[in-house]
């Protein structure tokens, strides 16, 4: 997830873009997911959270962990989870955070955001809500993300909204479901005074087995694209660099950050190179390790290697590579294509036939390693319950 | 924003460096914009910036050619509209 930049002031040059793609002595920003406990169980879930783990990190590894982004001079961190509100250090790791100079967005569904907390969020600098919603009516969200968690975001938005929060953000993983409620979200979102921000969906976590229902068609990422482009004010944190290749590129980097100029730290301390690979091949190291997070970031083997120059492998002839650089790498591995493949949903359709193969050749997909869903606990069905209107 | 030559100028506090091989990133606090500054004069010319010294001044210090000048001020202009630098 590469940081907002918006409004972009000073257009990124080639020259710069190349330089991020050789990596930085220190991430731009980085993703922290707190926790792998969550009282949802979406299932697009990216991190397969649900329980806490008995290894995640101390109160004091994360301030050790903010001592050192301080020093890299990392502006600000995502943090994320499961759900990092389900903390009971939650506030104190924020409060450690903003006054060492590391800022703050964390992302969360909204269920711990009572009339109490969201004062003492508004009472805070440096700090940014972000509330995860895919859905502009419970139905369509509900689906996702599981029975009365839209009515638990809603109510978590009026409590911010008097608590005179300020401009926060709701955030929709566009599906084949919603992405006919752009509008509509949009319009909930200046209701708000929120910041709208939509990202993509990823084949990552428990999306591994939710990708195939809810990845949006051919047709719908052309709207979506077109949706995008006359509204540059809307965030996306640079998800869609892939639809770049129906024209006109979309406002951002269009690039991929992953170990170069971003990466994730999960709840035990690894490392991995982007929030949608949890998975061994991109494990780069631990911040427990000795040299802690900034020698992961600087010498690790899996970082050094995203750093060399990109092979265009199949989609060396194709004339949109520049635009969409072959998409997001790791849509790609966990729908069973190769690193130098076109991303699964490339828009001009060369991922087709490879995909095919894939399913004819039958064998196992690459899983993702940690499941920490909850057992037991059913999850919301992903079966559509509306047809998709068609235009 | 268009900024002049005989103005003055301040970093925003709120306003941190980090230095880059291609120049630096700025990052403010207050508003969370991130801007890329694309070249090591340009950082050099902002850290002039101490609200006495003209513009002018900061560029002539700097040793910036004075063909050069228009892009420094259209960057400037830009990172004014972002609040990341003050006129005094």
């Amino acid at each position: 997830m590469l940081p907002e930049i918006s409004p972009q002031p000073i257009a990124p040059s080639r020259g710069l873009v190349d330089e991020f793609r050789l990596g930085l002595d220190a991430p731009i920003c980085l993703t922290w997911e707190l926790t792998y406990a969550c009282n949802l169980s979406c299932v697009h879930c990216l991190s397969s959270s649900g329980r806490r783990d008995p290894r995640e990190l101390s109160t004091e590894e994360c301030f050790a962990v903010i001592d050192e982004l301080e020093r890299l001079q990392v502006f600000y961190v995502n943090l994320g989870g499961g759900e990092p509100m389900m903390r009971s250090d939650f506030f104190e790791i924020l409060e450690y955070a903003v006054s060492h100079h590391v800022g703050v967005k964390f992302s969360t569904n909204g269920t711990y955001i009572d009339a109490e907390a969201a004062r003492a969020l508004a009472a805070m600098d440096y700090l940014d809500v972000q509330i995860s919603l895919d859905g502009a009516d419970a139905e369509v969200n509900d689906a996702v993300r599981g029975e009365g968690s839209y009515a638990a975001a809603v109510q978590a938005m009026e409590h911010l909204a008097a608590a005179n929060f300020g401009p926060f953000k709701i955030s929709l993983v566009v599906t084949r479901h919603n992405v006919d409620q752009l509008d509509a979200y949009k319009a909930m979102a200046d209701s708000f005074g929120a910041q709208l921000r939509v990202t993509r969906l990823r084949p990552s976590g428990r999306g591994a087995d939710s990708w195939d229902e809810l990845h949006p068609t051919q047709e719908q990422q052309r709207q979506l694209y077109y949706w995008l482009l006359d509204r540059p004010d809307v965030l996306t944190g640079d998800s869609f660099f892939h639809l770049s290749a129906f024209g006109e590129a979309l406002p951002g980097l269009n690039l991929c950050g992953a170990g170069r100029v971003v990466c994730l730290i999960d709840p035990v301390g690894d490392v991995y190179a982007c929030p949608f690979v949890i998975h061994d091949e991109f494990l780069a190291g631990n911040v427990r390790d000795s040299g802690g997070f900034t020698e992961v970031w600087r010498s690790s083997d899996l970082f050094t290697s995203l750093r060399e120059p990109d092979s265009p492998g199949a989609c060396t002839s194709c004339g949109s590579y520049d635009a969409c650089r072959g998409g997001c790498m790791a849509s790609k591995f966990f729908v069973g294509l190769e690193l130098t493949d076109p991303d699964p949903e490339c828009v001009l359709g060369n991922a087709e036939p490879l995909l095919a193969a894939v399913a004819a050749q039958g064998g196992p997909l690459p899983r993702p390693i940690q499941d920490h869903s909850r057992p037991g606990v059913p999850l919301p069905s992903p079966v559509t319950l509306r047809q998709t209107r068609r235009r | 924003m268009t900024v002049e030559l005989n103005q003055t100028f301040s970093l925003d506090p709120q306003v941190s460096l980090r230095p880059e091989r291609f120049g630096a990133l700025a990052y403010h606090f207050g508003n969370r914009k991130l801007s890329f500054l694309k070249h090591p004069d340009l950082v050099a010319v902002l850290e002039q910036f101490d609200g006495q010294r003209t513009l002018a001044d900061a560029l002539v210090l700097v040793g910036v050619d004075q063909d050069r000048w228009p892009s420094f001020l259209a960057a400037l202009s830009t990172l004014e509209t972002s609040e990341m630098i003050r006129a005094a």
